[in-house]
């Protein structure tokens, strides 16, 4: 992480509402609790010392409760509420110190936005709305159309551009929102919850075409959300929020697995945790291996000592090659056979170190052994049925009974595509009247 | 003298001295809004004049058919026929010239008040008491003072009717700038948009809807001021009404009194013509 470039770091920022700021924020660096100082001076202490740093390309999730702050602390980030005191630097430059002429250029051309009722233009079409960014760039208008027709198109809005915004339904009107912060090609996105007005199948369409489009893109995006599903769901790492601070910053998993205080362990208790760990963080050391050379004989013997009916062929690069069964090991020794090769069978299910457990569900249910996690072809770990269950009964015992109901049995941790790429189909049920 | 034991506060001196002292050195202005004021009036009402009479209105029942309908445009077209057959026309064009012109004039003064006081809270507080004064002030207290610095005729009848009709375009401005989403400014800000391409492309458009109620407003407002100042010389309808009431002339007075609703018939429903329209582009 040290080495990685930070598009955006921000440092110390306070932002406090209200017209004794000056006082509340001595009293909060003082260690005065926050509803003491609100009460004291009736400010609003909406962020406190906040710090963080998002590196190039990463999807960063703030997460928090309603009025914890989100909102006004990703504000601060393009300065639509500039920090009462503290540093938010993008590119390696302090942006609170710009005039306001270098401030707009900052915002019209490196940092975007896309907002939680939309915040689109009523008055202007759809493709105007994309325009906007442009517009205020002072692009040729020519040149405008083409790139805010590219946007539109990503998104899936092509053959839209001329409706108007209260013509299209949530989703849509969302996609808007999406291409008209893409359009001005910005590197850094910040989406404040973007998805959450929208029902929550449209939602998972949306997350998954964010997901999609920024394997292409690679923005550094912030994200706000109240939903810690789709905190975990987007987020390359995730900051917790509670009343104004920041009280945790990790993935997903170092939030789930060590959660910081109390306070972070009640908040994801509730979360499906099957969409969340992957294979990697529940798989346990495979001992249940034997080297393909050592033949019937010393794979009798492990089994016993180990007291298992299988075992996992392993070539001395602890490839995978394949799977001997009890029955067949017997066989083998009495008919003098001295290779596992013949009664090795390759046919194994296996799952990848970052396959979703929610994913496990189904080839561990079908499969009598343990799964085999393989990594370019080296078995790295095995995740016996019981250890599945376990990991997904901590906490919580509906990530249990939603896995397999929902997307159990998408492949390979892509909850399954409906949308991408084709409006017509499921677009065009969206539109609302 | 000291009623009640209390003394007499002076405030009608204060206002008389504060008058003449505005009489006495302000001279050049009063002038010069007097003359930029009776000629923009003069202008239009001769303009209104100067084809027959049912020429124009023709013309008035073309534009309520293109606005509205073309059941307006026969009412506008029989109304204004009666308007010309009561013979009330040269009144009514009269009275029409003085509230275009003075309406024209509030809403140039108002609407900039209004955006300033949507954009500063203090000039908003400072703006709201001074409103409520003018509103609520009866109305031809203001031809006093209009009198004084610009003597009798339609001068006086235009600056009484712009004070008084000032407040709903200040207010309802004020209003509908607030009442923009606060998100949809803020995606006008968060692309780097200045503050007056955001007042320009986003506020005053989306605005617009709650503006024009408040041009109705002043519209209706200055017809009804503009009647008074018929009492002051300032002719139109408005004298036609107070010859009949001087004279007790009942049929005079209601002739005149009919052109006047006319005509605010007419006025109210193209303005609110053009509200509906803003409304109708701007709502999701
Ligand atoms: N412009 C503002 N003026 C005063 N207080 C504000 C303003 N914006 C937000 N707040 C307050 O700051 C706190 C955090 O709000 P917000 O950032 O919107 O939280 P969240 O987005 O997490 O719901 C809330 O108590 C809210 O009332
Ligand atoms: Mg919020």
């Amino acid at each position: 992480m040290n080495d990685m470039t930070h598009a955006i770091e921000v440092e110390n920022v306070y932002k406090v509402f209200g017209r004794k700021s000056d006082t509340a924020l001595k009293m909060l660096r003082e260690g005065h609790a926050r509803d003491a100082v609100e009460e004291a001076t009736g400010a609003v202490c909406a962020v406190i010392d906040a710090s963080f740093r998002v590196a190039e390309g990463e999807i960063f999730v703030i997460m928090g409760l309603s009025g914890s702050g989100k909102s006004t602390l990703v504000r601060t980030l393009n300065l639509i509420h500039p920090p009462t005191t503290g540093a938010v630097r993008i590119g390696g430059t302090d942006i609170t110190t710009l005039s306001p002429r270098r401030l707009r250029e900052l915002r019209t051309s490196t940092i975007s936005m896309v907002f939680q009722h939309f915040g689109l233009f009523p008055h202007r079409t759809v493709l105007q709305n994309a325009e906007w960014g442009l517009e205020v760039a002072q692009l040729p208008a020519e040149q405008r159309r083409v790139k805010a027709m590219e946007a539109l198109e990503l998104v899936g809005l092509k053959g839209w551009e001329d409706s108007y915004p209260g013509e299209l339904s949530g989703g849509m009107q969302q996609r808007v929102g999406l291409a008209r912060a893409l359009s001005t090609d910005a590197d850094i996105l910040l989406m404040d919850e973007a998805f959450s007005a929208l029902d929550p199948l449209i939602r998972g369409e949306m997350q998954e075409q964010l997901v999609e489009l920024q394997q292409t893109l690679k923005k550094t995006i912030v994200f706000i959300t109240h939903d810690l599903n789709e905190a975990m769901y987007l987020g390359d790492r995730i900051a917790v929020m509670k009343d104004g601070r920041i009280v945790q910053i990790g993935s997903a998993e170092e939030i789930l697995q060590e959660p910081a205080n109390d306070y972070v362990e009640a908040f994801v208790q509730d979360v499906d945790r099957s969409r969340v760990l992957t294979a990697s963080s529940v798989m346990e050391e495979p001992i249940a291996t034997i080297l393909r050379r050592e033949g019937p004989k010393a794979a009798l013997r492990t089994m016993r000592q180990r007291q298992v009916s299988a075992l996992f062929v392993v070539d001395p690069g602890r490839r995978l090659v394949g799977v001997a069964l009890d029955d067949d090991v017997m066989k083998a020794v009495r008919s003098g056979e001295h290779s596992l090769d013949p009664i090795t069978s390759s046919e194994v299910p296996t799952v990848t170190p970052d396959t979703l457990l929610a994913d496990l569900l189904v080839p561990s249910a079908e499969s009598r052994l343990p799964l085999p996690v393989v990594d370019d072809g080296k078995l790295v770990g095995v995740i016996p049925r019981v250890t599945l269950l376990a990991a997904l009964a901590t906490g919580s015992p509906n990530g249990v009974a939603d896995g397999p109901a929902d997307d159990g049995l998408a492949e390979n941790g892509t909850p399954p595509a409906t949308v991408p790429g084709s409006p017509e189909s499921a677009d065009a049920e969206e539109v609302s009247e | 003298m000291d009623l009640n034991g209390l003394p007499r506060v002076p405030v009608g001196d204060w206002v008389d001295a504060g008058v003449d002292w505005l009489t006495d050195n302000l001279t050049w202005l009063f002038d010069g809004v007097s003359a930029f004021m009776s000629a923009l009036v003069g202008w239009l009402e001769a303009a209104l004049l100067f084809p027959p009479a049912l020429v124009v209105v023709v013309a008035f029942a073309a534009i309520g058919l293109l606005v509205r309908s073309w059941k307006f445009g026969l009412f506008t077209l029989a109304s204004f026929a009666l308007i010309v057959s009561m013979s009330m026309w040269e009144a009514a064009m009269s009275t029409l010239s003085l509230v275009l012109v003075a309406s024209l004039i509030t809403v140039a003064i108002g609407v900039p008040f209004g955006i300033l006081a949507a954009r500063n809270n203090g000039f908003s507080t400072f703006v709201r008491p001074v409103l409520d004064f003018m509103q609520t002030m009866p109305s031809f207290v203001y031809l006093i003072p209009a009198i004084v610095f610009f003597g009798i005729g339609k001068v006086p009848g235009v600056v009484a009717t712009i004070v008084f009709s000032m407040p709903p375009a200040v207010r309802l401005t004020e209003l509908g700038l607030r009442q923009v989403d606060k998100e949809v400014v803020e995606a006008g800000e968060a692309f780097g948009a200045s503050p007056s391409r955001i007042l320009t492309r986003i506020q005053v458009p989306l605005a617009l809807p709650t503006i024009m109620a408040g041009v109705n407003q002043v519209i209706m407002l200055a017809l009804s001021m503009v009647v008074i100042a018929g009492i002051v010389g300032a002719g139109g309808l408005g004298a036609m009404v107070f010859r009949g009431v001087t004279r007790l002339d009942v049929g005079l007075g209601f002739e005149g009194g009919l052109s006047v609703v006319i005509l605010a018939i007419f006025l109210d429903r193209i303005t609110s013509a053009f509200g509906e329209r803003a409304s109708k582009r701007t709502s999701r």
